[in-house]
């Protein structure tokens, strides 16, 4: 068994080197300037995709609106981006459109990168400790958590749209074009921020997993499927749940921030309800509770995406909604699942099946 | 004898129904109290209380000296009380051996937690052998039978160490096996803990009971080794109606 075990762990860590092999060496080699761009752009996705997991997958907890933490971190970046632009004195340029004289004093921080940096993991990570601590005391959780977090995530949007000279509304903040005197539009620099992202994913990565198979991670799910009993073992589930909703919200943060070199813009758009069920979906079809299944599902879901909307515009919507349907109907643990199922079933017949019924209602809420 | 838990004038009202009326109760260090009564008694809601799953709207709960009322579950356990439930509870994605292990591990400090758990600790493994499932300390708990479910969690309470145990109806459900095993368990984890079990199968309150208190319509009616209880006009008349026939009474209890 330890032994089995153990080549198990050589195993994993040689796929795990071989993908990060290919991941940072091959694929700029290879790939397109504009792919891996696009590439770049999943992968910030994917590290949203394993807070999800981590949060959803691992501790139950529904978070449909992972759009604001991501958001959080994006704007941080933005606006650092943007002050950097405009130099000591400068003003950014949207607000020079919308009649504002100096940069607001709560931008101002955000002049400097050792409080913008950090602050792209930190505000995202208080604010959802914040909310956790407040939500999760009053055990508020299934389909009710969920609604808050959307309906969250919806009211950062509207807030955004809304103050105009503070946030540049609906256009978002545009035309970054430098990081650091950096030109984030030279080629190699766009592959440095490529690998900016894939090594950030690979240490988010790492330190999920870390958490998931620690006692804490066994903890997390505990109270997943039984919070009222974890309770009479001693623990206070509120603690519990408030960590994996944080460290769900940092990621969430860490990707927004990355996104923002990789595409040059951080909009409203990118934040919504609509973005943050396409975040969740990735993780859904990849297999809830495996990061594996997290990242893979989340990279695939956007390649179909971009694959089928080069081809048919208007169709991805459908194609989504349909995965989304199958996936909860006939394959609840994902693609993970339907793989879990063939490997226990080719060795070891005298291992007992154990096939989740295909609940529904557990899959959404 | 000193006191270990002490119940005192408790009220408990779900939506103007009185679920527990003035009900006292005193538990000594070291006894096995077994809780018995009809349906609809109040005996769960009584282990509710004291674990502070359901708050009372009178009366105070005493734990070694210390009153639980309105402390989380969590603190309460960590006082030292430790409860199982009807149904058997276990974490069924997780295997025998980590269900033990966090059962046992709930002192440690957040980030104590934060590490992988390296092999088996001394306590779990005299539980799982206890238990007896050396067997299946691999496997996920979903496998495990019904019987093997209760005893795992009777594990996960040895390991939790408490002072006070709350058992409910740890025998429903099981066959007669699974019974004697389950009432040698009982007598084992008894000899250095106060227990307190609530159970309805008179066979098993026979062999393994020494004092038992008969609850009836949210109060106690009467406390008594299992003879005297039986005995009691007030008890056959609760559990048969006004019938007085001597055979059934026996065959009750």
């Amino acid at each position: 068994m330890t032994a089995l075990l153990r080549s198990r762990r050589t195993h994993g860590r040689a796929v795990f080197l071989l993908i990060g092999f290919v991941g940072l060496v091959v694929l700029p080699a290879v790939m397109s300037e504009f792919r891996l761009g696009l590439l770049a752009k999943y992968l910030c996705f994917a590290i949203v995709a394993v807070g999800i997991d981590l949060a959803w997958g691992y501790g139950g907890m529904l978070t449909l609106g992972q759009g604001l933490f991501f958001g959080l971190g994006g704007y941080a970046m933005g606006m650092f981006l943007k002050l950097q632009e405009a130099g000591p004195d400068g003003l950014p340029d949207f607000m020079s459109y919308n009649g504002l004289e100096k940069v607001p004093a709560f931008w101002q921080p955000f002049r400097h990168a050792w409080f913008a940096l950090p602050a792209v993991l930190l505000i995202p990570m208080g604010v959802a400790a914040g909310l956790g601590a407040l939500v999760f005391r009053q055990r508020i959780r299934g389909a009710y958590f969920a609604i808050l977090t959307q309906a969250l995530a919806a009211a950062f949007v509207i807030l955004l749209i809304g103050q105009q000279g503070y946030t540049a509304g609906t256009n978002g903040l545009t035309n970054m074009k430098t990081m650091f005197g950096y030109d984030l539009n030279d080629p190699t620099n766009q592959r440095n921020v490529y690998l900016a992202v894939a090594v950030c994913l690979a240490i988010v990565y790492l330190v999920a997993r870390q958490l998931v198979h620690s006692r804490y991670g066994r903890l997390l799910i505990a109270v997943r499927d039984g919070e009222d009993r974890v309770r009479f073992l001693g623990y206070n589930p509120t603690v519990v749940k408030v960590l994996a909703f944080t460290v769900s919200a940092g990621m969430a943060g860490l990707a927004g921030a990355l996104f923002v070199p990789v595409v040059g813009i951080m909009s409203p758009a990118a934040l919504g309800i609509v973005p943050s069920l396409e975040l969740l979906i990735g993780v859904a079809v990849g297999g809830r509770a495996t990061l594996v299944g997290a990242i893979g599902g989340t990279v695939l879901v956007n390649y179909a995406k971009t694959g089928l909307s080069e081809h048919f515009a208007s169709g991805w919507l459908y194609f989504q909604g349909a995965l989304f349907i199958l996936v909860v109907a006939f394959a609840p643990k994902g693609l993970a699942g339907i793989r879990d199922v063939i490997r226990r079933r080719a060795p070891a017949p005298d291992m007992p099946m154990t096939i989740e019924p295909a609940n529904v209602l557990e899959a959404v809420g | 004898m000193t006191t270990l838990l002490e119940v005192r004038d408790l009220e408990v009202v779900f939506d103007g129904f009185r679920a527990i009326d003035n009900l006292d109760l005193t538990v000594a260090e070291g006894e096995v109290r077994f809780l018995i009564g009809p349906n609809g008694a109040g005996k769960t809601t009584l282990i509710d209380v004291v674990t502070g799953l359901t708050s009372p709207a009178g009366g105070t709960v005493t734990f070694a000296g210390q009153s639980l009322l309105g402390l989380p579950e969590h603190k309460i356990v960590r006082l030292g009380v430790g409860r199982t439930f009807q149904t058997a509870s276990v974490f069924e994605q997780l295997t025998v051996v980590e269900n033990l292990d966090l059962a046992a591990n709930f002192r440690q400090p957040l980030r104590a937690l934060l590490r992988r758990r390296k092999g088996v600790s001394d306590a779990v493994d005299a539980a799982l052998t206890t238990v007896g499932l050396v067997d299946q300390a691999d496997r996920l708990a979903e496998v495990l039978s019904h019987g093997q479910k209760q005893w795992l969690e009777i594990g996960m309470l040895l390991v939790q160490d408490p002072h006070l145990l709350l058992l409910d109806e740890p025998v429903a459900g099981m066959s007669k096996e699974e019974r004697t095993r389950t009432g040698e368990l009982l007598h084992e984890i008894a000899r250095t803990r106060t227990v307190v079990v609530v159970e309805h199968d008179m066979e098993f309150l026979r062999r393994f009971a020494n004092c038992v208190t008969v609850m009836h319509e949210g109060s106690v009616l009467c406390e008594g080794t299992v003879a005297e209880v039986q005995a009691d006009e007030r008890v056959q008349e609760v559990y048969l109606g006004r019938s007085r026939d001597k055979r059934s009474t026996a065959e009750v209890g």
